[in-house]
């Protein structure tokens, strides 16, 4: 149930968040969802790709440090309180959110999440249990 | 195993008069043959028939670097220009190069003094030699070459750069020794990678490393990276150039200085005392046996101190320890004195660190600063922007508990830092630059 992420270690200079995208370009690569998280000094870029193995081949060629995670992609009602109840059924078990963006769909009636997890295979447990739709990783780099 | 069992095992009396006999030589020659020790002499009042014991020289005048540079070319020559067979210079990135000058004698010390370092490192004449220091003015490739060739081994005279070749020869020749700059070894290794080339599995068994400032922890990951003893080699290109002093591969423990043709002394860089046996403070060298270019009392501007102890492999010669730093590299951060090798010691024992850093240094208003760039590998990366925070929070904390002194930690891209292909560049100082 788990989806692959890939991050990427930027410094905060320009044209470095550029030169990760033209290097997926010219890879053909596909990007499926990111996040930018940054401080004053660096940057760490999250991707959902259509192809991890060979976006972490590219990048690192390409002399970035790159890592692999583990993440959960997470079907929200598109409802009011849809996002609130899943994260209080996660920390009502302890369950900490790290960090958390969208994943851009065309045409849906729920959004889907991508949530990174302290104890990514108990998040899964709890939300499986409550009836909420996770959506696996093959499937989700083809979205 | 010993190159030149005579020498190197002599017992410390009769090396001490041994030395004291080559000393008095020494300063006779200089007196008769160079006007600045003649004159340096006469005006320290000290005459060469006034050196009676080897204590005794610590009434000659030093040399400093500053006094080759004033000499330049050949002011300092105690020969006639007809008997120097080869010059060296180092790059005067501050000024004027410094040029030493070699006999033909000299030239012959030097490749015994380089034999005998390449056999205390575990080498022998069926080992094939891949020398990768710079081959020209500096000592670095010549002088490696000379040994290698005296011990009779196969050698490859290699030079710096194009290191993709580098690698490819390394393999295809199957040398089993290298001689380069720590650093270029993991550039190296690194570099090999990147071609597919695991240098663990091809022949290569030692490492000859020197011309640059080193630690233990960079040993250890040197070692365990390229699977080979890594060995420190000693020297300088005022006294000669590599071979001054070597470690040997059986206690590794600090390099033997060639105590037959050099005179050592510790002394407080402040007061310029000499120091007691053991205690810490820069190396002083007096050349013994140089012919065309002897120095006496040559400050090295390196911090050491000196382990007279019997070693187990035989050697009388006193082992110094690695270099802790140098007195110019030194550098004086609000007051402090900071050495590289402190901030890699540091790093390498926050995170298992790749050593891979550099110290920014500037000056804002009227107070220094130092920012420490550390490259970020997969081994340190995290997907959280919180566990990076704290690591560099922690490198922060580590500095300045042991060295006293507030560092801004920076994390970079990997390679951002300058790789040079000889000397890593680990301090930029602009404090005189703007
Ligand atoms: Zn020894």
């Amino acid at each position: 149930m788990k989806a692959e992420q890939i991050s990427i270690f930027l410094e905060n200079r320009a044209g470095r968040l550029e030169e990760v995208a033209r290097l997926l370009a010219e890879a053909n690569i596909n990007i499926r969802a990111l996040s930018l998280a940054d401080t004053s000094d660096f940057g760490i870029l999250r991707l959902i790709v259509n192809d991890h193995e060979k976006a972490k081949k590219t990048l690192k060629d390409g002399g970035f440090t790159v890592g692999r995670n583990a993440v959960v992609a997470v079907e929200v009602p598109d409802t009011p309180g849809g996002l609130h109840s899943i994260l209080n059924m996660l920390s009502s078990q302890g369950i900490n959110v790290e960090y958390m963006y969208a994943f851009v769909q065309q045409s849906s009636k729920a959004a889907t999440i991508i949530f990174r997890f302290d104890r990514t295979d108990q998040a899964i447990e709890v939300l499986t249990k409550n009836g909420i739709t996770i959506i696996p990783g093959d499937t989700l780099y083809s979205m | 195993m010993i190159f030149d069992d005579d020498m190197e095992t002599l017992p410390r009396e009769e090396l001490e008069a041994l030395q004291l006999r080559r000393l008095k030589g020494l300063v006779d020659r200089v007196y008769a043959n160079v006007p600045f020790y003649r004159k340096s002499f006469d005006d320290a009042g000290i005459r060469p028939s006034d050196i009676q014991t080897l204590a005794d020289v610590r009434y000659l005048p030093f040399t400093e670097k500053q006094d080759l540079r004033n000499h330049y070319p050949y002011g300092l020559f105690a020969v006639p220009k007809d008997n120097v067979v080869r010059i060296h210079a180092s790059s005067g990135t501050t000024g004027k190069a410094t040029v030493v000058g070699y006999t033909k004698r000299d030239v012959e010390n030097w490749a015994t003094l380089m034999a005998r370092s390449l056999v205390a490192a575990g080498a022998t004449k069926r080992d094939i030699i891949h020398v990768a220091y710079g081959y020209g003015l500096f000592t670095g490739g010549l002088g490696a070459h000379y040994g290698a060739e005296r011990l009779g081994a196969t050698t490859i005279p290699m030079s710096g750069g194009s290191t993709k070749r580098q690698v490819i020869l390394l393999r295809d020749f199957g040398a089993t020794v290298i001689c380069c700059t720590p650093s270029y070894s993991l550039f190296l290794y690194e570099t090999a990678l990147e071609s597919g080339i695991d240098i663990k599995e091809l022949p290569l068994r030692i490492g000859v490393f020197g011309a640059e400032p080193w630690t233990e922890e960079m040993r250890r990951d040197i070692e365990t990276k390229l699977g080979i003893k890594a060995i420190d080699i000693y020297g300088l290109s005022e006294i000669m150039g590599p071979g001054v002093g070597i470690e040997c591969i059986e206690a590794q423990t600090g390099a033997h200085l060639q105590e037959d043709h050099f005179l050592l002394e510790i002394i407080d860089p402040v007061t310029k005392e000499p120091l007691p046996p053991g205690e810490t403070g820069e190396l002083v060298i007096t050349t013994l046996c140089k012919e065309a270019q002897p120095l006496i009392r040559y400050r090295t501007r390196d911090i050491t101190s000196l382990n007279f102890t019997p070693c187990r492999c035989g050697r009388t010669f006193a082992r110094m320890h690695r270099v802790m730093g140098r007195s110019d590299d030194m550098l004086i951060i609000r007051g402090v004195n900071v050495f590289p090798s402190q901030i890699e010691s540091i790093l390498l024992e926050t995170q298992g660190l790749t050593p891979h850093y550099q110290l920014l240094v500037k000056r804002e208003g009227n107070l220094d600063t130092l920012e420490v760039q550390v490259e970020v590998d997969e081994k340190i990366f995290s997907d959280e922007i919180k566990n990076l925070q704290r690591l560099g929070g922690k490198i922060q904390k580590h500095i300045k508990e042991f060295l006293g002194v507030t560092a801004a930690v920076k994390l970079v891209e990997p390679r951002s830092i300058q790789r040079s292909e000889g000397k890593a560049k680990r301090i930029v100082d602009m404090r005189n630059s703007s």
